[in-house]
């Protein structure tokens, strides 16, 4: 550590103002505050802070996130073996999800993370923790076979777009990764629905070569209901095996790299709901939210099968509770107001629901549910807040 | 009980130092300093020059916007020097101080007959006025303007402060006549806070006790006020420290200016805390000296922890301070990786360190704390961290987003009247983008004044 600390302090000088490499000034103040904590003291103000700081509180939704990606490389593997007919090994399933799913970690990171450093140089300030998370996400909402290429543009597209120009982590009015998300959906529409993309079906770095079976056809749950002919439908696997409410809770379904496991995601909720990052307020009234709407369809829905897809199924199958935990609890695009997220929360599964149901075009409306409502977020604050002021103004006038 | 206010919301930090209830004998250095910085936004015009000779009492400068409120020297001795800065500011006035105080002579009419106007007039002239600060802008009490009601809170909930209760006895009298005293200057009522039962407060005259509950910032005046009569438009409230309710109980019942006071010192890195008499503008090595921990860079504190202004030795105690924090610097520290390690030391109120298992489990009491901001300040992300802590009827995102933009009418719109910087010093504490929101508060709180004023 000693000898680290020492390397560092050799080489800031040129990073200074004056120095020689003054242009990558933020990049090395980036990698001197991942390395050591700022040793900067208080000028005025409080003298002594909480020991929370952006980067723990980011690196604490990465580890929430982990169980969601190892669960989800396993499931690519598993999806891939299944549909080829073949046995392989625990570990050969993984890998070869692993190997599959790491191409796409690399290129969200990698375009991200670079124009973030660019920005950061550019305005001359910090390098911002917030796309960490992001682009941690970003893997995890795609289809496992959308072109790296695509992931590259979609992601540079959302964090210029969707949050530098509004100035940076903070300031952003749409949740990066779900912008993300929306620009593959809306420009590359066949690479992101259908019944072809959602299982890898070719091999990945020459492993896992193969035939698929005959019985196979790569529709996910959601995509089985909003296609069913009859309103009684029942789910079947990628090889056309019945799956249950169970296989949906455990996540062996085919889906986004990350949404598919129910399972996975509660425990990276637990971790969020432990560490107090994420609102508890939000986290429940979405899933509250939709378990409602959904029990209206159920109660008085129209004569199609995804009205009467029974509630608790609707919760789990999909990326309701993917999105539920870890994209609607984004507190920077949330409503900010303890009020405003019960109410953002339970719009948000009501109106997924709604878009599942009600729109033929798509299966799943979460993605567009709290895109929606990232919009409508500060407008609930408005009247929260105007509420506050109206008070004191009552207040006053009563004296 | 009558009138007990609860809050749950709030924090109390666990760090070590608290004073033991020992008093120290009087302390004080060779030379006392009187600095108009100490003040808020007053401008010094000078009455005394080098080498003159003044009593404890003797008015050294007075306001340049109020004529009538003066500001006085809290020893007898000889005037050193009047130090200047930049475009003759005035940075600092020192008195080399007699072996033995004289005091200034103040008469009045017997007190029962003084109306309002005298009292108010006695105070200006004794320079005690300084004492009595104003909501809204948290600043000295503009004279002229009658308050709704005055506020005084008997406990400080801040880490580490004082304990009022040992202050306060045995000089009740005191205390008792500065609150009769106080009465006279407003037509509503004098409010004095209180935390615990004690007999201490029992029967006290022209004042209505009320009890609170809840941790810091319930000891906070704005917090009291905003929950029994809050500051509206147009209106002023008026606060003073209670141990400060003291000297004005002393002017009128000795007819002197006597500014000695217990102060704390407190901390962890003070070896053994406790009380210490001495007075306002005593050098703060003569308090700490001797006293604090050795090999470690040491930041001393006017102050508590939360709101104190850092000072160093050769800086003199500031008039509104009742303790004094020593704590580490910690500008030596380079933790490797401290966004990821479990740091068991460290203390949190988010879920994100242990600090919530190393209280409840294992019982620690104290965890280990530093001068460092110990992270970058970036935008505001987390939401509701504030609400937390600020147990008043505001919204403090929203109003210091309005602060930040310099947008009065909202500011005004979202309580800003009711606010101090010291109100929102724990929400400084716990923000996880470190950013300065006693400093935006101060700034904005200027710029209203200036605006609407």
């Amino acid at each position: 550590m000693k000898a680290l600390k020492n390397l560092v302090d050799k080489v800031k000088p040129h990073f200074e103002k004056g120095g020689k490499l003054e242009k990558f000034h933020s990049v090395f103040d980036g990698f001197e505050t991942f390395l050591f904590v700022p040793n900067t003291t208080s000028k005025r103000g409080t003298h002594i802070h909480d020991a929370i700081d952006s980067k723990r509180t980011m690196i604490m939704v990465i580890i929430a996130l982990i169980p969601a990606l190892i669960f989800g490389m396993y499931n690519v593997g598993y999806q891939h073996y299944l549909a080829l007919g073949q046995q392989v090994s625990f570990w050969d399933t993984f890998i070869f999800g692993a190997l599959a799913v790491l191409p796409l970690i690399v290129v969200s990171y990698g375009v991200g993370l670079g124009i973030e450093f660019i920005v950061a140089q550019i305005k001359g300030h910090e390098i911002q923790e917030g796309f960490l998370v992001s682009g941690f996400l970003i893997p995890l909402i795609v289809p496992i076979d959308t072109p790296l290429w695509m992931v590259a543009v979609a992601t540079a597209f959302a964090v210029i777009f969707a949050k530098e120009v509004f100035g940076g982590t903070g300031m952003n009015i749409f949740n990066i990764a779900l912008i993300t998300r929306a620009f593959l959906f809306f420009a590359y529409p066949t690479y992101m629905s259908g019944d072809t993309v959602w299982v890898r079906t070719s091999d990945t770095f020459g492993l896992g070569a193969g035939k698929v079976v005959d019985a196979y056809s790569g529709a996910t749950p959601l995509g089985q209901v909003a296609t069913s002919a009859t309103t009684d439908v029942q789910l079947v696997n990628i090889i056309k095996e019945p799956i249950s409410f169970i296989d949906g809770f455990i996540g062996l379904i085919p889906g986004s790299v990350g949404e598919t496991s129910t399972l996975a995601i509660l425990i990276g909720a637990a971790l969020l709901l432990i560490t107090r990052i994420a609102s508890w307020k939000t986290m429940f009234s979405v899933f509250a939210g939709g378990a409602l709407m959904a029990l209206v369809f159920n109660t008085w829905g129209p004569d199609t099968a995804a009205a009467h897809f029974p509630w608790y199924s609707h919760l789990v199958f999909g990326g309701f509770a993917f999105g539920a935990v870890f994209m609607a609890t984004d507190p920077v695009t949330s409503a900010r107001t303890e009020t405003g997220k019960w109410i953002y929360g339970a719009l948000i599964g009501a109106m997924a629901i709604i878009i599942r149901v009600l729109n033929p075009g798509y299966p799943e409306g979460m993605m567009l549910a709290i895109l929606l409502l990232n919009i409508f977020a500060p407008l609930i604050d408005y009247y929260v807040v105007e509420s506050n002021i109206k008070r004191r103004l009552k207040r006053a006038k009563t004296n | 009980m009558a009138n007990l206010i609860k809050s749950t919301r709030g924090l109390d930090i666990a760090i070590s130092g608290a004073a033991d209830k020992v008093l120290h004998s009087y302390v004080l250095s060779d030379v006392v300093a009187i600095v108009p910085d100490h003040y808020h936004a007053i401008t010094p015009k000078m009455l005394v020059k080098e080498g003159d000779v003044v009593k404890a009492g003797t008015p050294v400068f007075y306001n340049k916007a109020v004529e009538s409120m003066k500001f006085v020297s809290p020893v007898s001795g000889k005037v050193l020097a009047v130090n200047r800065g930049e475009r003759r500011k005035i940075l600092s006035i020192t008195i080399e101080r007699d072996k033995e105080t004289v005091y200034e002579t103040f008469k009045t009419a017997s007190f029962d007959t003084l109306k309002g106007e005298d009292v108010k007039a006695a105070l200006l002239a004794a320079g005690l006025w300084l004492y009595i600060k104003q909501r809204p802008y948290d600043v000295i009490a503009n004279p002229e303007i009658a308050p709704k009601a005055i506020f005084i809170s008997a406990f400080d909930s801040a880490p580490l402060a004082p304990s009022s209760e040992f202050v306060l006895s045995k000089q009740m009298d005191d205390f008792q006549k500065g609150l009769d005293a106080l009465a006279k200057l407003t037509t509503g009522k004098v409010h004095l806070g209180v935390r615990n039962v004690t007999k201490l407060y029992e029967g006290l005259k022209n004042v209505e006790i009320n009890h609170y509950q809840g941790p810091h910032p319930i000891g906070n005046v704005g917090v009291q006020i905003n929950k029994i009569n809050p500051v509206n438009k147009g209106e002023v409230v008026w606060t003073i420290h209670a141990h400060d309710v003291l000297f004005i109980g002393r002017l009128f019942n000795k007819g002197i200016v006597d500014l000695k006071r217990k102060v704390a010192l407190t901390g962890p890195e003070v070896n053994s805390p406790a009380y210490y008499e001495t007075i306002t503008g005593c050098q703060i090595d003569k308090l700490i000296l001797g006293k604090v921990t050795s090999n470690v860079t040491h930041r001393y504190i006017c102050g508590n922890v939360l709101t104190g202004s850092k000072v160093a030795g050769k800086n003199y105690l500031d008039p509104y301070s009742t303790q004094i924090t020593v704590i580490k610097e910690g500008n030596d520290v380079h933790e490797l990786f401290g966004w990821a390690m479990p740091r068991f030391n460290k203390f949190s109120t988010s879920g994100t360190y242990f600090t919530g298992i190393m209280q409840k489990v294992f019982g620690v009491k104290h965890f280990d704390f530093d001068a460092r901001i110990m992270g970058g300040k970036r935008a505001i992300i987390m939401s509701g961290e504030y609400d937390k802590v600020l147990p008043m009827d505001i919204l403090p995102e929203f109003l210091i987003k309005a602060m930040i933009a310099g947008n009065i009418d909202k500011m005004e719109a979202l309580g800003a009247y009711e606010i101090a910087p010291e109100d929102v010093a724990l929400c400084e504490f716990v923000c996880t983008s470190k950013l300065p929101l006693q400093q935006i508060v101060r700034d904005s709180l200027d710029l209203m004044r200036k605006e609407l004023e």
